[in-house]
């Protein structure tokens, strides 16, 4: 497990780090991870499923003909699949991983932090899902810059997005490449050009298409694999939770006090924090706002999240009592234990609770399993990024800054497979260059400008009428420099990384600082604004408000 | 999109009860959300022994975990109930509302 001897504050950000949905766990545990011997049966499963992958990708260059094609899937796909998607993107291997090591280090806390984790599903489906569905086509940016001067809206769009996908793209590499090199015994470098080709295969030659469809049977096989764990592993206690509990309390070290709150929200300002930037981070996550283009209407919008919700509740509840087994199954076993020493640190690191379970409950082949299933997730989360990432490069950048909107449709699709070939070079060569690197503030980073960046602007422009350019650039711009400011200043980065003392900034976490910050400058700098444009922008709120509200005018399914 | 099929759309005054009405429905669940949220939240930082507290006489279940299921199924719950008013009812009236402004406006 985590090491004991650390502050509150900072072990609320390794908890952090751990839990963020997406591969953050480049962080300490895995930095100094051995490399295993070859596991043939993670290998081959993992075959099977690239193979798999494979196919669906020539099935889905057949079908990616226009840019609404490669954007988002032509519109065509339902709310189930959607939803299984969006849960896909959502469950990433760190989610599988931290969460089940956060029970089985801290009890109760880690389902409670699992609450916080889910409540903003709900909320995002009550207060954006059919406005986001209504207003947008292929970008977030075409809402924003829906009334507003394109140019520099989207301009400052694509730079945000661009930061939150760099940044979190990086992170993901180099916890792949770690995971990778300990789960299946590849070398760090071979396990990036792997994770990096495959990835710009299946976004180059089958856009939002096989993306979406890669995102999907990744969910399936992780419902899968985490539900048989749990099964097995909860039948030797008889499916009885109560026992389960009595058995957890005798072998943990915290003992009874497991089934209490406890360190992890001892520091209530970095909680809160990291659950606003939890919340609304995901509501300004490029590649998970662009899932909401990829279905037919505003119906399917909304079905797509209840489908996320329930899936992703369910998940969460699977995961809790996978960790709490994994504290009897696991935690007792000398087997999993460096040199055989109960209690001891964990082969492989805090983050293996989940894989050893797997091996407890249903030996090599599960074991197999689940490690294919980690891979597979990189894979499906990373596509999603590089996807979204293109689409701001050339949807928004090229086709409507510097083409101002002149380019052809081919001549789009084609700068965004480049710039996908160009996203996914950069991040096999950084996550190579941060290999030795704690990259837990690249995700803190990228969530941080998720939340203040994009989210406060994209909310505005739904919802209030006097926003005008110069707010929405203000603003956001506040969000993105205050944002990546706070981290740099944080102990993560600053000492962490940088080798100060002592940080200038004495929370990890952004959100609870820089979301005001950007509120208050949208406001303030929009009230301010008393341009002619400003005008004609708050009288285009009118309309822009019918079509959210009805649909009418929306980017329609397929044919156009 | 033309403007007058818009403008038609906002003269309807079914069309501003339809907006009035599904903002303030999407407003009550995210607020009973938010409330009910960070109720828990505030429970667990200022009365941490009540989720330990016990359910039955004999028995390890406890409070806090009980209360951490009802919201996933709760919450889940509130956005079926979302869902199935927003898809049925708004919807059905959002389309009446639509046809009859295209058809003034054709």
């Amino acid at each position: 497990m985590m090491q004991r001897p650390i502050s509150l504050a900072c072990r609320s950000a390794a908890a952090l780090s751990l839990l963020l949905p997406a591969l953050a766990i480049a962080a300490p545990d895995l930095g100094a991870t051995q490399k295993q011997p070859l596991n043939w049966h993670a290998i081959g499963m993992f075959f099977v499923f690239v193979l798999m992958t494979l196919g669906i990708t020539y099935w889905a260059a057949g079908r990616s003909k226009s840019a609404s094609d490669f954007y988002t899937a032509g519109g065509g796909i339902t709310g189930k699949q959607n939803g299984l998607a969006i849960a896909g993107d959502f469950m990433s291997a760190a989610t599988l991983l931290g969460l089940t090591a956060m029970i089985y280090g801290d009890g109760v806390d880690g389902y409670i932090y699992m609450v916080a984790f889910f409540v903003g599903w709900p909320i995002i489906l009550f207060l954006m899902a059919e406005r986001l569905r209504n207003l947008g086509k292929f970008t977030f940016a075409d809402i924003t810059a829906y009334r507003l001067s394109q140019g520099p809206v989207r301009t400052m769009a694509a730079v945000s997005s661009l930061t939150v996908v760099c940044f979190y793209l990086v992170a993901q590499m180099v916890g792949a490449g770690q995971l990778i090199k300990l789960l299946f015994g590849l070398d760090y470098n071979v396990a990036l050009v792997v994770v990096g080709v495959l990835m710009m295969v299946y976004v180059i030659f089958g856009g939002m298409v096989a993306t979406t469809w890669v995102q999907i049977i990744k969910a399936c096989m992780l419902l899968a694999g985490g539900t048989a764990i749990m099964l097995l592993a909860f039948s030797q206690f008889g499916f009885s939770l109560d026992t389960l509990l009595t058995k957890t309390m005798e072998v943990h070290k915290l003992g009874a006090n497991m089934l209490s709150p406890g360190k992890l929200l001892a520091d209530p300002v970095t909680a809160l924090s990291m659950g606003l930037g939890l919340m609304f981070g995901i509501a300004g996550l490029p590649h998970i706002l662009m899932r909401f283009f990829t279905v037919t209407n505003a119906q399917e919008a909304r079905k797509s999240v209840f489908y996320a919700s329930g899936i992703i509740a369910f998940f969460f509840n699977v995961i809790a009592i996978m960790g709490l087994c994994a504290i009897v199954l696991v935690g007792t076993n000398p087997d999993f234990f460096e040199g055989g020493v109960v209690g001891g640190k964990l082969i492989g690191g805090g983050n293996m609770v989940a894989l050893h379970l797997a091996k407890a409950a249903g030996g090599n082949l599960l074991l197999g399993f689940l490690s294919a299933v980690a891979f597979a997730t990189i894979l499906a989360v990373v596509a999603g990024l590089a996807l979204a990432g293109a689409s701001a490069i050339s949807h928004d950048l090229y086709a409507r800054v510097i083409m101002k909107g002149q380019a052809s449709e081919a001549k789009e699709i084609r700068v965004s497979k480049m710039a996908t070939l160009g996203l996914g070079v950069v991040a096999v060569l950084l996550g190579m260059a941060f290999e030795k690197m704690n990259v837990a503030f690249m995700v803190a980073l990228a969530f941080g400008v998720a939340s203040c960046a994009n989210f406060p602007v994209l909310l505005m422009s739904m919802y209030w009428k006097g926003l005008t350019t110069r707010g929405a650039l203000v603003g956001g711009y506040t969000g993105l420099i205050s944002s990546v400011l706070f981290v740099l200043f944080s102990k993560s980065v600053w000492v962490d990384v940088l080798g100060n003392k002592a940080a200038l900034f004495p929370y990890t976490q952004p959100a609870l600082f820089a979301m005001p910050l950007a509120f208050l400058a949208i406001y303030v700098f929009s009230r301010l604004d008393s341009s002619a444009q400003a005008d004609k922008e708050r009288a285009a709120f009118d309309d822009q408000y019918v079509r959210a509200q009805t649909g009418v005018g929306a980017a329609s399914a397929a044919a156009h | 999109m033309s403007n007058p099929l818009y403008e038609n759309i906002k003269r309807d005054p079914r069309y501003a009860q339809l907006v009035r009405e599904r903002a303030r429905f999407a407003t009550t669940l995210a607020l009973l959300v938010i409330a009910v949220f960070f109720g828990f939240v505030l429970l667990v930082a200022f009365q941490p022994q009540v989720i330990a507290l016990r359910l039955f006489e004999g028995s390890n279940l406890t409070l806090g975990i009980a209360l951490g299921f009802t919201q996933f199924v709760f919450f889940c719950a509130l956005t079926w109930v979302y869902v199935r008013r927003a898809n049925s009812d708004f919807d059905a009236r959002n389309a009446q509302i639509v046809a009859d402004a295209m058809r003034k406006t054709a």
